[in-house]
């Protein structure tokens, strides 16, 4: 009796937020992976404020630090938990401040090919027709070629810096966005909802954005979560190539490209934990982008 | 099948043009080769002789027409580098890249289908498990840090393979190898394994799930209720059917891997394409950086050509005139 009775209850205090963060939590993989993402985030933001020194202040650097070992004290009394670089800077403040910067140029870029490709993606399944035909060809043709080899194009003509990069970023990942709406805005549109909307004579707009768009956000949202971790792994790779940020904001690819010329000498620290950093990131990114699929997956609805 | 082949060439011909103006514009824009090219005490005057001998005095819509106009007749230009053909130079490099390319995607091919059908055939036991935790991490591995790692522990700490260059090159069809000598091979192991990481998880991905899908199928069941033996049921009857996307995947991933080439072939030192094409943006060699692209894009258009109509010979149920191409 006292079950039944306690049934309603429960599923009135069950909001949808609070289903999708017990069915999240399923997985304890999942949960520890965005516990980590937590730490990382709040460790690079904070950065200035728990690196134990600030890597880029030349008046902290010190030249008779450079290249030690892990675990070295310096010869101010500091210790280099994780050794220092060839200007004797301590890795792990380079290390705070470089994922800051890699987290957020990924982020940014994301954003930024979210805003542009999710419009084109909607327009483009909302109205169908001529639009939808070209605008998937493009996106077609975009797709049929490697993201390294577009951002190489550009930031070939473009040129190194923050603005470039992420110029280069965004034009990389538009498409993907793109195209995940238009695929979901697609089944959508035929809807009863949006029969409801059309028969109510609302706009377009109105239609598009407050009715269209909040129902395409499960799978954008997975498909956020992936592209944040390649936009973050192939921004590392062409700042690695000399090709992404310049010398004075240096990610966290640019510090393992400083570390390739010690590395062939046995100083592997250098090049070794900024990479240890990237890779812990990126799992952590893609745990949680795989559980928010299963999560948010409507054919998997229990 | 032939309207189809027809609207297909003519929209390569159109990205192929689209791509030469956007790169050849774009690449007008970057710095001035001169600079570069020319001895910093040089004069004015002599300045201006050396844009003249370029063509780099001309407007820049002349500069493109002549640019298409040798272009179609296979000429992109002269290095500023090298003052060598431009074409020929990346043709040099090409059979390198392409080795790279090539035993990677290999080397995920062979390894990664028995891995994934092990891994699909039995997704619960700790091997199933263990390697898709393997593929999921090759998929988050940055490729260039652990090209980075394998040079650290098999070149530096044990001393077992070089790290860098192509090695004893044997010849075949006149043509440079490393694959032909023993010293190339190992010269080729580090590199070629670096390229594969990543397609090697893919692979691992697509042929488990494939397996999983086709191991349910009735005739699967109806073969092994015929009794024939377990490798009779794993290499004929699911290897065949999960073999369609993993072909498509594998040419698709042949031009993934010419173009991240690039990484791995910075990172050993391997005489390239890609490495030509780093060097060339840092000393702004424009003939080569046009030249590489449009080369590049060209062979896009025709692996992804070749590889839609390998998938509608290898699947029937594919028509490919019957798509709005």
């Amino acid at each position: 009796m006292t079950a039944v009775a306690e049934e309603p209850r429960r599923r009135a205090a069950e909001t949808p937020f609070r289903r999708f963060a017990a069915n999240f939590a399923e997985s304890r993989i999942a949960v520890a992976a965005l516990m980590g993402l937590a730490v990382i985030a709040a460790a690079a933001f904070l950065a200035p404020w728990i690196a134990p020194q600030d890597p880029f202040d030349l008046k902290q650097l010190d030249i008779l630090d450079s290249k030690l070992p892990p675990g070295s004290v310096g010869v101010d009394g500091m210790t280099f938990w994780l050794g220092s670089d060839d200007q004797g800077r301590d890795m792990f403040s380079a290390i705070l401040y470089g994922l800051r910067t890699s987290i957020l140029v990924g982020v940014g870029a994301s954003l930024g090919a979210l805003l542009i490709g999710m419009p084109v993606g909607m327009l483009a399944a909302y109205f169908g027709g001529r639009a939808d035909s070209l605008i998937m060809r493009i996106v077609d043709i975009q797709l049929s070629f490697p993201a390294i080899l577009i951002a190489l194009i550009l930031l070939a003509v473009l040129g190194q810096g923050v603005d470039k990069i992420v110029i280069a970023l965004v034009a990389v990942q538009w498409a993907y966005y793109a195209r995940t709406v238009r695929g979901t805005a697609l089944v959508e549109r035929h809807r009863e909802y949006i029969e409801a909307a059309r028969c109510l004579a609302l706009g377009h707009r109105r239609i598009v954005f407050r009715h269209l768009l909040p129902n395409c956000l499960p799978p954008l949202i997975v498909v956020n979560t992936v592209l944040v971790a390649s936009a973050i792994a192939l921004e590392a790779t062409l700042s690695f190539l000399g090709l992404g940020l310049p010398i004075t904001k240096p990610s966290l690819g640019l510090l393992i490209s400083n570390g390739f010329e010690y590395l062939l000498s046995g100083k592997y620290w250098i090049s070794f934990f900024p990479g240890v950093a990237l890779l812990i990131t990126i799992v952590c990114i893609n745990l949680v982008g795989d559980q928010l699929r299963d999560v948010l997956n409507p054919r998997l609805q229990r | 099948m032939l309207i189809y082949l027809i609207r297909r060439l003519l929209q390569s011909v159109v990205v192929l043009a689209a791509m030469s103006l956007l790169v050849f514009v774009g690449v007008f824009m970057i710095g001035d080769p001169i600079e570069i090219l020319i001895n910093p005490l040089a004069d004015e005057i002599e300045k201006d002789r050396a844009r003249a001998a370029l063509g780099l005095d001309l407007p820049l819509w002349e500069q493109y027409l002549a640019f298409l106009f040798n272009a179609v007749r296979g000429d992109l230009g002269r290095s500023f580098a090298y003052n060598v053909p431009a074409i020929d130079l990346i043709l040099e490099r090409m059979p390198a890249t392409l080795e790279l390319a090539v035993t990677a995607t290999l080397i995920g091919g062979v390894l990664g289908v028995p891995l994934g059908l092990l891994a699909g055939l039995k997704p619960h036991s700790a091997a199933g498990k263990s390697i898709m935790a393997g593929s999921i991490l090759g998929f988050s591995l940055p490729t260039f840090w652990v090209g980075l790692m394998l040079i650290m522990i098999f070149a530096v700490e044990l001393g077992w393979l070089p790290s860098t260059g192509r090695g004893h090159t044997g010849r075949l069809f006149g043509l440079e190898f490393s694959f032909l000598t023993l010293d190339g091979v190992q010269h080729l192991f580090m590199p070629a394994l670096n390229l594969a990481l990543f397609r090697l998880a893919l692979v691992i991905r697509l042929a488990r799930a494939g397996t999983r899908e086709v191991a349910l199928q009735d005739y699967v069941k109806f073969a092994r209720a015929k009794g024939l033996s377990q490798a009779r049921v794993v290499w004929v009857h699911v290897f065949k059917n999960i073999l369609i996307p993993i072909v498509t995947i594998q040419g698709l991933e042949l031009g993934q891997a010419i173009a991240f080439a690039v990484v791995t072939e910075t990172i050993f030192a391997w005489p390239g394409m890609g490495k030509l094409i780093i060097d060339s943006i840092n000393v702004l060699d424009r003939p080569v950086i046009v030249a590489y692209l449009l080369v590049t894009v060209f062979m896009f258009i025709v692996i992804n050509l070749l590889v839609d109509l390998t998938y509608s010979v290898l699947d029937p149920r594919v028509r490919l005139a019957e798509q709005r191409a």
